[in-house]
C-alpha cells in the first residue's frame, strides 16, 4: 500500500475526496490558507468546514502561455461550490471554448501530481464536467 | 478644508524600447521634462515621490536626485504594483494638502522591454521528498496545478466572470476593444505601437490566455512619466501663462480591497474600483456624464470591459452595450483610451499611473495635436495594481 499526500493541506484524500476551509466562527468568511485573523471581521477563531464537491464554473481562461515547466494548454477557473469560491483547473475535458463554458456544472476529482524519492504519491485536485 | 492641488508641469517619455537608456536616464528625462514644463527647478520642490518596481529596494528616488538635483528634500520611494505611479502622485498631493510643502514632484519609471511574461512565481524546483510549504501547505508549485498565476490568465477570468454575470461578452467583443485601442494609438507619437490591427489579425494572433491574444495584452516596454504639483496659493504666484496651462486635480483617490467572498481566490478588481470611482465623483462634484475622456487600466482587453461598468460609464451590466454603441471610440460620446491604452501605448508599470494623467492633462490643455478631443474640460484617469490597489484621479481644465 503506497502512501499518498495531498498537494495542498485543504484537500482531504481519505474517504470521498473533498476540500476543507477555515471558517471564521464570528462571520462565516472562509479561507483556504492559514490566517492570523479574519480579513472580514478581525475574528480570531476558525473552525474546519467541508466544502461541497459540486459546483458551477463562474470564470475561466485557457492558458496557452505559462512559466517554464507548466504544461499548456490548461483550463484555469473559479468554481462556485455552494457559495464558496474555489480556484482550480478544469480537467477531463478538452481545453477549448467549445467544451468549457461559464455556468457549466462541475464536480471535484483528484489528479496525480507525481511520486517522490520515497515512493510517496502527491495527489492534487481539479473539477470535471458533472455530466 | 485643504486647498486645491494643481498640475503645473507634466511629461511623458516615448514608450517603447530604449536600449541606450537606463532607469535613471528615463526617470531624469521624465522629471526634468515635467520641471521644464512647469517652469520650476528642483530647488522649488519640497517633496519627491518616486515610483519604480524593478529597483524598488535600491532607493530609486535618491539615485534619481543625484541625476536631477540633490536639495535635501524628503524622498518617498513608492511601490504599489501597477498603481505605483498614481500612488507616487497621490503621495505628493497628500504632502501639499497636509500643508507640509507647496510644491511636489512625482515620478514613475520602468524598464520592462523584453521582460516577457510577468508572474508565475510559485513554481519552484521539486525537492526529493514532498514537504508541505507555505500558507496552503503545498507540496509542489501551484501555478498551473491549482489555476493560474499569470496576469493574462487572471484578467481573462475577470472578463469571463463579467460574461457569466451579464452575458454578451465573447472572444470577438474583447478583440474589438483591442482593435479600438490599437486604432487610437496610430495618432499618438509617444505610443509603443502605432500600428492598426484588423479584427482578424487580433483574433488570429498568438493566444496567450483565452480570450486574450497577444495584441490584447499590455505591451511590456520602457518609459517614464512625471508631474509637478502645487498648492492653489502657490499657483497664484506663478505667471498667467503657467496658470492658464495648469490642470486642476479635482479628485485624487487610492483604495485597496474591502473583503469580499472570493476576493482571494480570483482578484476582485471591481469592488475597489467602484469605491474609488464613487469617492472621486463625490470629491470632484462631477458625474460620469461630465467626462470628456477617460484613460482606464486596460492591462488586457478583458479588463477594459469590466472597468466601463466599475467607473460607472454605463449602468450596471451595461458595458457590452456601451462598447457596441461605439461610445468609447475617440469620436464617440465617452472616448476611452484615446492614447492607445496599455495594450498599444504600452505599460511600463510604474510610469503608467502618471502617463495616463499626462494624456488627460494634455487634452485639457488643448495640446494633444492630431488626437485632441475637441473642447475637453474634464477627464478621468484610472489604474489598478494587482493585490489590489486602485487609483482614480479626476482632472479639470483651468477656468479661462
Ligand atoms: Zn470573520
Amino acid at each position: 500500500m503506497s502512501a499518498r499526500v495531498p498537494l495542498v493541506d485543504y484537500l482531504v484524500l481519505a474517504g470521498d475526496p473533498h476540500l476543507t476551509a477555515h471558517e471564521c466562527t464570528a462571520c462565516g468568511a472562509r479561507f483556504f490558507d492559514r490566517r492570523n485573523a479574519c480579513a472580514a471581521c478581525e475574528g480570531e477563531q476558525f473552525r474546519q468546514v467541508d466544502v461541497p464537491t459540486d459546483g458551477e464554473l463562474r470564470a475561466f481562461t485557457i492558458v496557452s502561455f505559462a512559466a517554464p515547466g507548466v504544461p499548456v494548454p490548461f483550463v484555469a477557473g473559479v468554481v462556485d461550490c455552494g457559495g464558496t469560491s474555489v480556484r482550480a483547473n478544469v480537467v477531463n475535458t478538452p481545453a477549448d471554448p467549445e467544451h468549457v463554458r461559464v455556468g457549466m456544472k462541475l464536480r471535484l476529482t483528484t489528479v496525480p501530481v507525481g511520486v517522490d524519492a520515497d515512493g510517496v504519491e502527491a495527489v492534487g485536485f481539479g473539477f470535471e464536467p458533472a455530466s | 478644508m485643504a486647498e486645491n492641488v494643481w498640475i503645473v508641469g507634466i511629461h511623458m517619455t516615448k514608450f517603447g524600447k530604449h536600449p541606450e537608456l537606463d532607469t535613471l536616464d528615463l526617470g531624469a528625462q521624465a522629471a526634468r521634462g515635467a520641471l521644464a514644463d512647469a517652469g520650476l527647478r528642483m530647488r522649488d520642490v519640497g517633496v519627491l515621490a518616486a515610483g519604480n518596481l524593478m529597483k524598488a529596494a535600491a532607493g530609486f528616488g535618491q539615485q534619481l536626485q543625484k541625476q536631477i538635483g540633490q536639495t535635501g528634500i524628503p524622498v518617498f520611494n513608492v511601490a504599489n504594483a501597477c498603481a505605483t505611479g498614481a500612488t507616487a502622485l497621490r503621495v505628493a498631493i497628500m504632502a501639499i494638502r497636509a500643508g507640509e510643502t507647496d510644491t511636489g514632484l512625482a515620478v514613475g519609471v520602468e524598464k520592462l522591454s523584453g521582460a516577457g511574461l510577468l508572474a508565475g512565481g510559485s513554481r519552484v524546483a521539486a525537492g526529493d521528498t514532498w514537504a508541505p510549504q507555505g500558507r496552503f501547505g503545498a507540496v509542489a508549485a501551484l501555478d498551473g496545478r491549482v489555476g493560474t498565476e499569470t496576469m493574462p490568465g487572471v484578467f481573462a477570468q475577470i472578463g469571463m466572470e463579467y460574461d457569466h454575470k451579464y452575458g454578451g461578452a465573447d472572444f470577438e467583443l474583447f478583440a474589438r476593444i483591442s482593435e479600438k485601442n490599437h486604432a487610437h494609438s496610430t495618432l499618438n507619437p509617444l505610443a509603443s505601437y502605432q500600428k492598426r490591427f484588423t479584427l482578424e489579425q487580433i483574433m488570429g494572433d498568438v493566444m496567450i490566455a483565452y480570450p486574450n491574444t497577444r495584441p490584447m495584452c499590455s505591451a511590456n516596454c520602457d518609459g517614464g512619466a512625471a508631474a509637478v504639483v502645487v498648492s492653489e496659493s502657490k499657483l497664484r504666484t506663478l505667471s498667467l501663462e503657467q496658470q492658464r496651462r495648469a490642470v486642476k486635480i479635482s479628485a485624487s483617490v487610492l483604495t485597496s480591497d474591502p473583503w469580499q467572498e472570493a476576493c482571494q481566490v480570483l482578484p476582485d478588481v471591481n469592488t475597489l474600483t467602484r469605491r474609488a470611482a464613487e469617492q472621486a465623483y463625490e470629491q470632484a462634484g462631477v458625474g460620469p456624464d461630465d467626462l470628456d475622456l477617460v484613460e482606464l487600466h486596460d492591462c488586457f482587453a478583458t479588463a477594459e470591459l469590466v472597468h466601463y461598468d466599475n467607473l460607472k460609464l454605463c449602468p450596471p451590466g451595461g458595458a457590452v452595450d456601451l462598447f457596441k454603441s461605439g461610445a468609447t471610440w475617440r469620436d464617440g460620446s465617452m472616448p476611452v483610451n484615446v492614447s492607445g491604452g496599455l495594450e498599444s501605448k504600452g505599460h511600463p508599470v510604474s510610469a503608467t499611473g502618471i502617463a495616463n494623467i499626462w494624456e488627460v492633462a494634455t487634452h485639457l490643455r488643448g495640446e494633444a495635436g492630431d488626437r485632441q478631443i475637441a473642447g475637453a474640460r474634464v477627464g478621468l484617469a484610472h489604474v489598478i495594481g494587482l493585490g489590489n490597489a486602485c487609483g482614480v484621479h479626476i482632472l479639470e481644465k483651468a477656468a479661462a
